[in-house]
């Protein structure tokens, strides 16, 4: 029942911030549209802890500032590269271990890697990555480290104990 | 004439909202076009993938939040973060998928220096 009431708030916040019109008729069709949407997701049985993840937003909320600092840094770092009339860059492929547990901590940490630029993802293992990099110095496998950690704190909830949703 | 005679408009009006939108729209265009040059210039299928993912986080956020501070209203700005969450979880995922598919399909990447670095190397050697 929570689960589903935070679907129905969730889903009206929305209609709120899109919709723009607060008329007495756009705002019955809303209620109704909303209450479609619930019936149909209760129906299709999601509505558990993985389908709300309401309980991650405060960890999520933090983890952001991070990352929106390294992709700065990364930024910088490769438009510099293609700038430079002299092409420097030394492709490289590294694996990268990764504590993460769950599915969603390892889902972050892979997007980190690649909304980085400079890195891609290639590869997803159970507890590895491969990673593609654009300079060899920058991708050594200790640069992943700290942003592993912050992903699997993310994810996971804490850095080592985690017992996830991992199939 | 006019269109520029509206980019002078929008810079010069009153208050700091409308420089700091300005400005930060003319970053997102900038480094979208130096993302291009990116794709056109680095050597092969991967690297070239790392050049057009600076236009999907410096250019395309930069330019929504441009767009935030340009906004006349909350709505506006609630719908631009919108889309940039949905970009933020759509960019990387689609930039993975394609990687992946060209790793999986085989396609070897270039290791190590490149281009002059690697030229001046050889005459050494």
């Amino acid at each position: 029942m929570l689960y589903v009431m935070g679907l129905a708030t969730a889903l009206t916040l929305l209609w709120l911030g899109m919709s723009g019109i607060y008329e007495p008729v756009v705002l019955s069709l809303g209620v109704i549209s909303i209450a479609i949407t619930v019936i149909l997701a209760t129906r299709l049985g999601l509505k558990d802890r993985e389908t709300s993840p309401y309980h991650r937003i405060i960890p999520f909320l933090l983890y952001t500032p991070y990352l929106i600092v390294e992709i700065l840094k990364a930024n910088l770092t490769v438009i510099k590269a293609i700038l430079k009339p002299d092409m420097d860059i030394q492709p490289t492929m590294v694996k990268v271990k990764t504590t993460c547990k769950s599915d969603l901590a390892k889902v972050i940490f892979a997007n980190s890697i690649t909304l980085t630029p400079g890195t891609v993802t290639l590869r997803v293992d159970d507890d590895s990555m491969l990673v593609h990099g654009l300079y060899e110095a920058d991708a050594q496998p200790e640069a992943f480290e700290e942003m592993d950690r912050r992903a699997s704190i993310a994810g996971d909830g804490r850095p080592s104990k985690g017992k996830g949703a991992t199939k | 004439m006019e269109f520029i005679n509206d980019v002078i408009g929008v810079i010069t009006a009153p208050g700091w909202r409308h420089f700091v939108g300005a400005l930060l729209c003319a970053i997102g265009g900038v480094s979208t076009v130096i993302a291009a040059a990116g794709v056109l210039r680095f050597p092969d299928f991967y690297t070239r993938l790392h050049a057009a993912s600076v236009t999907d986080t410096l250019g395309a956020l930069t330019l929504i939040l441009g767009m935030a501070f340009l906004a006349p209203g909350l709505l506006i700005v609630f719908k631009l973060i919108l889309i940039g969450l949905f970009l933020v979880l759509t960019g990387p995922t689609s930039a993975h998928a394609i990687a992946n598919a060209a790793y999986t399909a085989g396609l070897e990447p270039i290791i190590g220096k490149i281009g002059l670095q690697k030229a001046k190397e050889e005459d050494e050697a």
